[in-house]
């Protein structure tokens, strides 16, 4: 099976063959490195950009104005804060034209801690991301996920952010990309560069079926009748594993990969609430003026007279950073026996 | 304003105390009208037209019909002939313009009628550029490939690469034009633009032009930018460049013309640093009185058509009044017109969605 960076690989490969994507750029995108995460390896419109964040996202709205298609790698998404003001220009060039001009482009740009990444390679970018009007914001929490969202993502005459939990990067999917070969080593062997020359190398691309997930829907990876659990990104599977090790003591949780964080799927959210009673949403960017607060504050507002316990939000520490050391980041940003903990906490609630 | 006008000497000082040469002097002008009649005359008529938008927008706000002013009386002299030069159009065939908050002139040169940037002033619903929603002199117009102008300086020499690197694929002589001011040079976006347009074996056609009007609001350029002409910033890229007297509508004219047809032809950057006046200051939030102690471009200009014998003190007079009137009488209907309404925020948030609150 295929991992993220395969499948995000995969479905650039479509998306320049299929669906009109004209440039994916961005530092060391193109050969022979083709993305540090190896997302962009054998792709044909990549090419390496000048290490200029702003110039990147400048140039992306330049292409997307004159009718390309780009999909624009920001490296890290710790490196994007210095394009902020673009990215605002981005999502309001359709408004603010009354109309007029549209952008449809792709930013995509490795999110999240958990690959002991020290200061500058852990930041979390969703809590900003969702504060810009006029994007769409998309993370996905399976190689087949980050496919199908990716399609779409290419699909769209919006702005779209691409966030990829990085700490996923190499996790191996459980369910085949359409198309991908079944055989557990032969993707690999078609579509990662070798180790050394990759001068004489091309991708031999399997034939990749459209297997879009429209943006704004999401999934239900576990049902459950005590709880309801929303996440996305690196700790959607922690909340599932933790709501599987809560089930030993015979606690039901329904677990939502929210999968698009705008437009986000509040009908599966309220649907869910409705029907256990008690939330907990999960998601590791400091946790002042997290996206999650504003998923607390519409339950309240809409869903008060349904809740058996107080909504709850466990995300990252208000910390500047998440420093090196193991204990650091574990202490930083929601661990497994966290969201256990505080799935307990709250089933424990009684009206 | 009148702040502006006491401070009008600052530059100079500072540029004889730094013993740098003056001004002037760096700058290329001709006295020659080394172009055809009708092609000077209309020039003319443009810039008196386009001045007398400029005042009718400044009237307007003074009156309370506008919430701010912005605007480019002073650069009519570099902003007709660039006007006139471009290659109107839609799609990457024809020129993209990313323009600054100055270019009112250019728009009119470009064959654009006035009272679209009178309603911009006046915020109504029918405000072509943005319905109301943005400040004067903040065009977009998709036909002509007029993308969006921003309030936040220099970000458009950040997005100029992009249109440019599409015309190059496509081929044709379709160019990207991005214009902004000296203060702006400072933000990293136009360091850019520079690195964007010249990387090696893939330059790209852009006519960089920064109009200098040594003034950051009410910075004097000397205090902020050790850099004596701005245009010497491309030489480090291996970029053609050239300082021009932006006031002299016939150097600009030729002057840019001789820009285009490179960029058109060899596809690669050009950067043009024009001198220009700034006659009401930054905008209303100085005043926007008239700047006694700048050149003004136009009465020069007037001079030597006269002098030349192809323009009277009184057809001059005659062309002023004639638009002066017609301005007035747009603004006046203009201020009947219905705002937008309130309800219409959600409209254009996302391409292709009908508008809606979405947590509604």
């Amino acid at each position: 099976m295929a991992n993220m960076a395969q499948a995000v690989r995969m479905a650039l490969h479509f998306a320049e063959e299929n669906l009109g994507v004209t440039d994916i750029f961005g530092e060391d995108v193109g050969m022979p490195l083709g993305g540090v995460f190896t997302c962009t390896q054998g792709l044909k419109t990549t090419w390496n950009s000048p290490l200029d964040e702003r110039g990147i996202i400048g140039t992306a709205m330049g292409i997307a104005m004159a009718g390309g298609k780009p999909v624009a790698e920001i490296q890290f998404c710790d490196y994007i804060y210095n394009t902020i003001d673009l990215l605002k220009l981005a999502g309001a060039t359709h408004w603010s034209s009354n109309g007029q001009w549209n952008l449809p482009m792709v930013v995509m740009t490795p999110v999240g801690s958990g690959i002991r990444g020290s200061i500058y390679h852990s930041h979390s970018v969703d809590a900003t991301a969702t504060h810009i009007a006029g994007w769409k914001i998309v993370m996905p929490s399976t190689p087949l996920d980050a496919y199908g969202l990716l399609l779409s993502a290419c699909k769209e005459t919006n702005p779209v952010m691409f966030l990829i939990p990085k700490a996923l990067m190499r996790i191996r999917g459980t369910e085949l990309i359409p198309g991908e070969p079944t055989e557990d080593k032969a993707l690999s062997r078609l579509i990662d560069a070798p180790l050394g020359d990759r001068t004489k190398w091309a991708a031999q691309w399997p034939t990749l079926e459209d297997a879009s997930i429209p943006l704004g829907k999401a999934k239900t990876v576990r049902a459950g009748s005590q709880l309801t659990v929303v996440s996305y990104g690196r700790t959607l599977p922690l909340c599932a594993h933790a709501a599987d090790a809560v089930a030993a003591d015979g606690l039901d949780v329904e677990v939502i990969d929210l999968r698009t964080l705008w437009p986000y799927d509040w009908e599966a959210i309220k649907a869910s609430v409705e029907k256990t009673g008690r939330v907990l949403f999960v998601n590791e960017d400091t946790e002042v003026t997290n996206f999650g607060e504003h998923l607390v504050r519409r339950t309240v507002d809409e869903l008060f007279f349904k809740l058996l316990a107080p909504p709850k939000l466990l995300a990252g520490k208000f910390v500047p950073g998440i420093g090196l050391a193991d204990p650091l980041e574990a202490a930083s940003v929601p661990q497994q026996s966290d969201i256990e903990q505080a799935m307990r906490a709250l089933i424990a609630v009684q009206p | 304003m009148a702040r502006d006008a006491k401070k009008m000497s600052a530059p100079a000082k500072a540029a004889k105390s730094a013993g740098k040469a003056p001004f002037k002097a760096l700058v290329t002008h001709s006295e020659e009208l080394a172009l055809d009649k009708a092609l000077l005359l209309s020039m003319h008529d443009t810039m008196v037209k386009a001045r007398c938008l400029e005042e009718r927008l400044i009237a307007m706000y003074k009156t309370g019909h506008g919430y701010f002013w912005i605007g480019g009386p002073g650069e009519e002299a570099f902003n007709v002939p660039l006007g006139l030069l471009i290659k109107k159009g839609q799609g990457p065939a024809f020129d993209y313009l990313h323009f600054h908050y100055r270019q009112s002139a250019t728009l009119l040169a470009m064959g654009e009628e006035g009272v679209g940037a009178i309603r911009q002033m006046k915020n109504t619903a029918g405000d072509p550029y943005s319905g109301g929603r943005n400040f004067a002199g903040h065009f977009s117009k998709k036909d002509w490939n007029l993308v969006p102008v921003s309030s936040p300086i220099e970000v458009q020499y950040a997005m100029a690469p992009g249109t440019a690197l599409v015309q190059k694929r496509h081929g044709g002589d379709g160019i990207t034009i991005v214009t902004g001011g000296d203060a702006g040079t400072a933000e990293g976006d136009f360091a850019s633009c520079l690195v964007w347009a010249s990387r090696p074996g893939q330059e790209l056609p852009v006519l960089i032009i920064v109009t200098n009007n040594r003034w950051g609001i009410s910075t004097p350029y000397e205090q902020t930018q050790g850099v004596e002409k701005i245009s010497d910033r491309g030489l480090a890229f291996g970029m053609k460049t050239k300082t021009i007297d932006g006031n002299d509508p016939v150097s600009s004219y030729l002057e840019l013309k001789e820009a285009m047809e490179y960029v058109r032809a060899e596809r690669k950057p050009y950067l043009v640093e024009a001198r220009v006046s700034r006659l009401y200051g930054h905008s209303s939030a100085s005043g926007a009185n008239f700047a006694t102690a700048e050149a003004d471009c136009i009465s020069q200009f007037e001079a030597r058509l006269e002098k030349a014998g192809l323009l009277t003190k009184a057809e001059a007079k005659a062309v002023r009044e004639r638009y002066s009137e017609q301005f007035a009488d747009i603004a006046r209907a203009v201020k009947e017109e219905p705002f937008p309404d309130g309800s219409s925020i959600w409209d254009h948030v996302f391409h292709g969605e009908p508008g809606r609150d979405p947590l509604a």
